[in-house]
């Protein structure tokens, strides 16, 4: 691949081309070596509890269908005939024992294969293998404490030699708040288009902690899940006295989490609700006692390459950003909760998480206005002319160090830094340019293999 | 709560159609107050205990639409579920002018349309407590290029307090099921 496909960006420099946001080119490369390779999320297995339940999700910007078989088996298929390609699903949900394309009525069983084929034994006999022209199914998919991910590409490594160190992150968004592993249920699904190009969005979760100022409004009124009781701020101050940690890993993850110095640092949201602050200090206990020390680190958010974003607490989510053509992005949201969380609890989470998150939520409007605005400069020619800066706490971080007695594994630092996004971009070159797999999960990359070099 | 099933159909007469005026007069001064940028006034419209609520709407198998179609207030995520605190909040957010996704401010008109009396308690002649059914259209244009057209259906309860009709329950059906705007920052 021509190098130049990436214009003036340099990492080492820290300097992004503007036209990686809106080049149709790169867009196109994209689809067929990021969405392609990378373990993608399709969604979670509360949303398919029985025999014949599917959700129709995406992966990249084709349409997938989430089914658990008649024999309990948990599968991805593409949305797709094999006949003439017409969408064998068009529910967004629902319990069926065949999918049947209304197109020529091609039918196909919740495990994926050939049921009924009209007229086949005049007009086909003989001739079609049945077997062979069975729904598109992905080449690996896992079922990580409930969430699915998959990926098309048979060659990918498995789900947690992908994740690296950053599996533990997701581990705190999936496991129960008092640290049972695992335990989380889907309650609901946000989903709308953005006007932007999918890495604008995807960046931001990778721990922007610097765009702090744009959500000053909703921090003036206060709107945390204590902000009935005067207190202000978009979250409660649960991370108040811990040390923040922004860490970068070798595959191209990025998050931002934090380490509490001490136990008794802790404060737990709802200080306006007694019997739901109570819980959650029950909680919290309880999350000490299994994990002792190590249940200092607690999540904020974070992105797993390359579009799976999350927030581990306030509020409480995974969230994939598909792309949809260049300046487009589908935003599906799909907000966490214990399953087993008193409803009490469950409906304070949702009207929190309702206020604060998506197109509806008072905190993530104002991304929406950002990432609209910024990515359409990119089209300028003069604006392309100059590349974006990617500069902060350039040369900043450190491997594995440990921060408050825990050790921090990756890239890390103690201060706010784009080196997650540097990181990033490695990465997301590496996969443009097809890269071997070594090379995508970072092996040859210096900085991830060098105690001590130079970010 | 009161919500928006309707025992019998009223009888359309003059004590109707007088109610359904001043219904329509109610649903215009509304649209003006949040057309016009007079926000508190706008709350002023909404009583204390109101349930203001927008599902997300599902593509479902027919004959599941009664049970599946819309996510309901009682349990998971909808586009809006809220109060009157929250609402309060969405005004002070704005008029704190550091609102970027509403700074600065959007175009938008509100055109209500359709309007009908479903039921009215205890009578038409002496309305205490109504449910509505009216379509909205509202336009939105934001800083230069930005146009989103908002099409759907509002089931209302109204009641009078000292008089003058609130809002205490409104249930915003919009016709989309992915939504097709970046963000809600308008009001329906």
């Amino acid at each position: 691949m021509d190098k130049n496909i990436f214009g003036d960006t340099d990492l080492d420099a820290g300097v992004v081309d503007r036209k990686i946001f809106v080049d149709e080119e790169i867009y196109q490369r994209e689809l067929e070596t990021v969405f392609t390779r990378a373990w993608l999320f399709v969604g979670h297995q509360s949303q398919i509890p029985n025999p014949g339940d599917f959700f129709t999700s995406r992966m990249g910007e084709e349409s997938v269908i989430l089914v658990r078989d008649k024999k309990d088996e948990i599968h991805v298929f593409l949305n797709s005939c094999r006949h003439r390609g017409m969408k064998v699903c068009r529910y967004d949900s629902g319990n069926t024992s065949l999918f049947t394309c209304p197109y020529h009525a091609w039918t196909y069983s919740t495990d994926g294969k050939v049921r009924g084929i009209p007229q086949y034994k005049d007009l086909y006999e003989g001739v079609l293998d049945r077997e062979k022209w069975g729904l598109i199914e992905v080449a690996q998919l896992v079922n990580y404490k409930g969430a699915v991910f998959a990926t098309w590409d048979k060659d990918a490594p498995d789900f947690e030699t992908y994740m690296g160190d950053a599996l533990m992150h997701l581990d705190m968004a999936l496991d129960c708040r008092d640290g049972r592993p695992g335990g989380s249920e889907v309650i609901g699904v946000h989903r709308w288009v953005l006007p932007t190009n999918w890495k604008y969005t995807a960046e931001n979760f990778l721990g922007d902690s610097y765009h702090n100022p744009s959500h000053r409004s909703v921090d003036l009124i206060g709107i945390g899940p204590s902000g009935r009781a005067g207190v202000k701020g978009r979250r409660d101050g649960e991370l108040e006295t811990a040390t923040h940690v922004w860490i970068n890993f070798p595959q191209g993850h990025g998050v931002h989490s934090a380490v509490q110095p001490s136990f008794g640092n802790y404060t737990p949201p709802a200080s306006d609700d007694p019997e739901i602050g109570e819980y959650f200090r029950e909680c919290h206990r309880l999350r000490q006692e299994r994990l002792g020390e190590e249940s200092r680190l607690l999540p904020f958010t974070g992105n797993f390459f390359p579009n799976t974003g999350y927030h581990g607490g306030q509020p409480r989510g995974l969230v994939v950003w598909h792309p949809h053509g260049v300046d487009k992005t589908e935003g599906w949201r799909f907000f966490l909760v214990d399953a087993d969380a008193p409803k009490s609890v469950k409906d304070y989470l949702r009207k929190f998480y309702m206020r604060y998150s998506g197109p509806a939520g008072m905190t993530e409007q104002d991304d929406m206005e950002n990432w609209l605005y910024a990515s359409k400069s990119c089209k300028g020619v003069i604006a392309r002319r100059n590349p974006f800066n990617y500069q902060l706490s350039k040369d900043a971080s450190q491997q594995n160090p440990t921060v408050n007695g825990i050790q921090i594994r990756g890239r890390v630092t103690t201060q706010m830094t784009e080196h997650m996004a540097r990181g990033y971009y490695r990465r997301w070159q590496d996969y443009v340019n097809d890269a071997d797999w070594d090379t995508l999960l970072g092996k040859h990359d210096p900085r991830h293999n060098v105690v001590q070099a130079a970010e | 709560m009161p919500d928006n099933t309707v025992s019998a159909p009223i009888t359309r007469d003059d004590a109707y159609f007088r109610l359904r005026q001043e219904v329509e007069e109610f649903y215009y001064d509304e649209a003006s107050a949040l057309d016009e940028r007079r926000f508190d006034e706008w709350l002023e419209c909404l009583h204390e205990d109101i349930l203001y609520f927008m599902p997300m709407r599902f593509n479902v198998k027919f004959g599941q639409h009664a049970e599946r179609e819309n996510t309901t207030a009682d349990e998971g995520m909808s586009w809006f579920n809220e109060d009157k605190w929250t609402l309060k909040k969405r005004v002070e957010q704005i008029l704190t002018g550091v609102h970027y996704a509403e700074e600065p401010l959007s175009r938008v008109s509100h055109l209500i349309t359709n309007v009908q009396v479903k039921q009215a308690s205890p009578s038409a002649a002496d309305a205490q407590e109504i449910k509505t059914s009216c379509r909205f259209f509202v336009y939105q244009n934001r800083v230069e290029h930005e146009t989103y057209n908002y099409v759907g259906r509002r089931y209302d309860t109204l009641v009078r307090e000292n008089g003058r009709f609130q809002v205490i329950r409104r249930e915003i059906i919009l016709e989309q099921n992915i939504l097709l705007a970046k963000a809600l920052t308008t009001f329906f």
